[in-house]
């Protein structure tokens, strides 16, 4: 075991990758000798070499499309994209391309072999633009996948499941915990399924669901309620597509409550997309109305940006109003 | 070094203007069959010669036949690529088989160069059960891992970042085979064309870029398209290697793309070819273009028909008769119509096929999805004909 942070445990996972199979490659804006803006692909150009590892033109519908076409080649292709939020320019060969490539050629061609990273989410006083949590518009795409860690340990195992599964995923890496969020991660090769949630604390009164860096505020509200003498359950996502929905409905049917929070706005948010799941599967186990503490629907502020959030004091009064209902 | 731009420094105000590069045109042979005086005339076996005639025949026919077809009502849709056949074999005939086409949508004569045989055709514009692609895409959308040809997609110009990254993978594996993707002038207004380029000229990639400069986006003209002498002053900006041809002198596109490949797996460089062409059909078959163009402006264009100019030059080489030539067309006539008869009479995919490549596996959800599905058609079959009856066994 070692200490390391989210990035280094990224690093570290890209690291693994590139050194157990030749064919994956490391690729985007000031990914090559610098390492990344945020330093996620430090070293790897001088340890792979520049055609393993390098810098692309600062152009994402290119990116990603080179992406495709070297996936589809057989390499596995892993590209970054600097910020989520700049993720739509490359929105078209993603949704038209990534997701549909072996669907339309009836398996003749695919491009399994793509991993989309991209740091996303707020509270890091980055405005409209550095801050957006854009997984919901990718959730409802069939043929992608969908990842969000929360924690150094699963952010080396779900990205190597990433890379080496046999399809297209985008990932996301939640920024503002990128070196805050500190833990012991395995040195060794290792994954983590994708399309499981996790059950991270185990309670009785009330589930809160979340994923990525949004864990963290769910928990510190669920410590507060438990001072309060309700028990939550606490549920990592961890795959956004496909979802999990057996694991989050046996919690539901054992706790009679559902909490979803998660930092993107409100209005067509995957929790909406859970909620409705849910209530079909465990209408007659609910005891109050499945809330959704989201951000607000609005772009993403700056000088309001504590405001805007869904932080564990917003999700700390759902809790008392679910219980209480 | 932080900059690749060379600097020549003037001390006199002057700005450049795009009008003053003009691209000339690289052509072979006359319409008459005689090459033009001083032509380079590229290196071709009777063999081959005779092959690539023989695909743009099958292609001429196929796409008068299935035209028609979808005018009786017989398949839903379908695009020619008619006046356009000798860019479309001329160019699959100057590669190597196991070189990577990434096409548009109306490059079937390339197709028909390889080898994707009429059943395979018809297959997939009857969207039946052997389709290669489960009937889940519109008539013309082929695809042959087989062939190296990568399957159709409808929206224009993603296939052209893709090839840089194919060819990208193509160096990396270091097996001397470069992609080829094609596409229309008025694709190449989309950013991806731009994003491919660019990326392909720093990467310093094995990918040609082939424009079929056919003169119309559906309705919209060239000269509303672009300001510029075409496509391939653009490839310059990208420092990168562009010719022009005429896309109706079979010779003259066959002669560019062996070069462009040399200097592509050679060289790792690429190259954009614009040939020069007119789509003398409507756009699809939905299309009516009596309503933008007009007859006199096709009519000149006929006069240039590919097919007829590659005969010629054949018939003056003595490689090819009239005889032979009407015994070939009919033989393709036949022969299309066969396999048309034989492909839509074939059944539709199977309804399980609906969830299969979604994913490497069909998910938890998905089979709960086409169980649910299952289960209603049961309860209308006759609201559902192509799969009711084969619902419960195959």
């Amino acid at each position: 075991m070692a200490k390391m942070n989210l990035l280094q445990a990224v690093n570290n996972a890209l690291d693994i990758a590139m050194a157990a199979d030749d064919k994956v490659i490391c690729f985007g804006e000031d990914v090559g000798s610098f390492g990344g803006v945020f330093r996620a692909t430090s070293h790897l150009q001088e340890k792979y070499g520049r055609d393993r590892c390098f810098n692309t033109p600062l152009v994402e519908q290119g990116i990603i499309g080179f992406a495709n076409g070297l996936a589809a080649q057989g390499s596995r292709a892993v590209a970054e994209i600097q910020f989520a939020d700049y993720i739509f320019p490359a929105f078209d060969q993603i949704v038209n391309e990534s997701a549909k490539f072996r669907y339309r050629s009836g398996n003749l061609f695919d491009v399994g072999g793509l991993t989309i990273r991209t740091p996303y989410g707020g509270g890091i006083a980055g405005g409209h633009y550095h801050s957006q949590s854009p997984e919901a518009y990718f959730a409802h795409t069939p043929g992608l996948k969908v990842v969000v860690p929360r924690n150094p340990h699963q952010a080396k195992g779900l990205l190597l499941a990433s890379i080496r599964d046999p399809n297209p995923v985008v990932f996301f890496e939640p920024k503002r915990i990128y070196r805050a969020s500190v833990g012991e991660v395995p040195e060794e090769d290792y994954q983590l399924p994708l399309g499981e949630a996790e059950v991270t604390r185990e309670g009785s009164d009330i589930t809160l669901l979340a994923w990525g860096a949004q864990m963290e505020i769910i928990e510190k509200a669920a410590e507060m309620a438990d001072k309060d003498g309700v028990s939550c359950e606490l549920i990592d996502l961890r795959t956004i597509l496909p979802w999990d929905v057996d694991t989050v409905a046996a919690s539901v049917q054992k706790t009679g409550r559902l909490l979803i929070s998660h930092e993107a706005p409100l209005t067509g948010g995957f929790a909406g997309e859970i909620a409705a799941a849910i209530q079909e599967r465990c209408f007659l186990y609910l005891e109050s109305p499945i809330a959704r503490v989201c951000g607000l629907d609005t772009p993403y502020p700056l000088a309001l940006e504590k405001e805007y959030m869904a932080d564990h004091l917003k999700v700390y009064e759902a809790i008392k109003a679910s219980v209480q209902f | 070094m932080s900059t690749a731009t060379r600097e020549r420094a003037v001390h006199q105000l002057e700005f450049m203007r795009g009008d003053e590069l003009q691209i000339p045109t690289y052509k072979v042979v006359k319409q008459d069959g005689t090459p033009y005086k001083g032509a380079q005339v590229p290196d071709l076996d009777q063999a081959l010669a005779l092959k690539i005639y023989r695909s743009m025949a099958r292609t001429r026919v196929l796409d008068e036949r299935m035209l028609a077809a979808q005018r009786q009502g017989r398949l839903s849709f379908y695009m020619q690529s008619t006046g356009e056949e000798a860019t479309t074999v001329g160019f699959a005939a100057a590669l190597e088989d196991d070189d990577m086409i990434m096409a548009q949508y109306r490059e079937q004569g390339a197709l028909v160069f390889r080898g994707f045989t009429l059943d395979e055709f018809m297959n997939q514009l009857f969207s039946n059960e052997q389709d290669y692609g489960k009937g889940r895409q519109m008539p013309i959308h082929y695809g042959s891992r087989q062939l190296h040809y990568m399957t159709i997609s409808s929206p224009l110009a993603t296939q052209i970042p893709q090839a840089t990254g194919y060819a990208y993978g193509q160096k990396l594996a270091g097996d001397k085979r470069c992609t080829v993707t094609v596409f229309g002038e008025g694709a190449a207004s989309e950013g991806d064309f731009h994003a491919a380029l660019n990326m392909a000229s720093v990467l310093k990639v094995p990918v040609i870029f082939l424009c079929r400069n056919n003169g119309y986006a559906i309705s919209t003209p060239s000269s509303e398209q672009f300001a510029a002498d075409g496509i391939a002053p653009r490839a310059l900006g990208y420092r990168m290697h562009a010719i022009r041809v005429d896309g109706n002198d079979v010779l003259a596109v066959y002669a560019a793309m062996q070069e462009a490949r040399r200097l592509a797996v050679e060289e790792n460089e690429p190259v954009l070819i614009e040939a020069m062409s007119y789509r003398l059909a409507a756009h699809s078959s939905s299309d009516d273009p009596s309503g933008y163009r007009s007859k006199k402006e096709e009519e000149k264009w006929r006069e240039k028909d590919p097919l007829v100019r590659f005969k010629n030059w054949l018939l003056k080489r003595k490689w090819w008769s009239e005889e032979e030539d009407s015994a070939l067309f009919e033989r393709e006539r036949q022969a299309v119509l066969e396999a048309l008869k034989a492909a839509e009479h074939r059944p539709a995919p199977m309804v399980d096929e609906m969830i299969t490549d979604v994913y490497d596996q069909p998910t938890a959800h998905l089979t709960e999805q086409l169980e649910q599905l299952k289960a209603h058609i049961r309860r209308y079959p006759d609201a559902y004909p192509k799969t009711s009856g084969r619902i419960d066994h195959g």
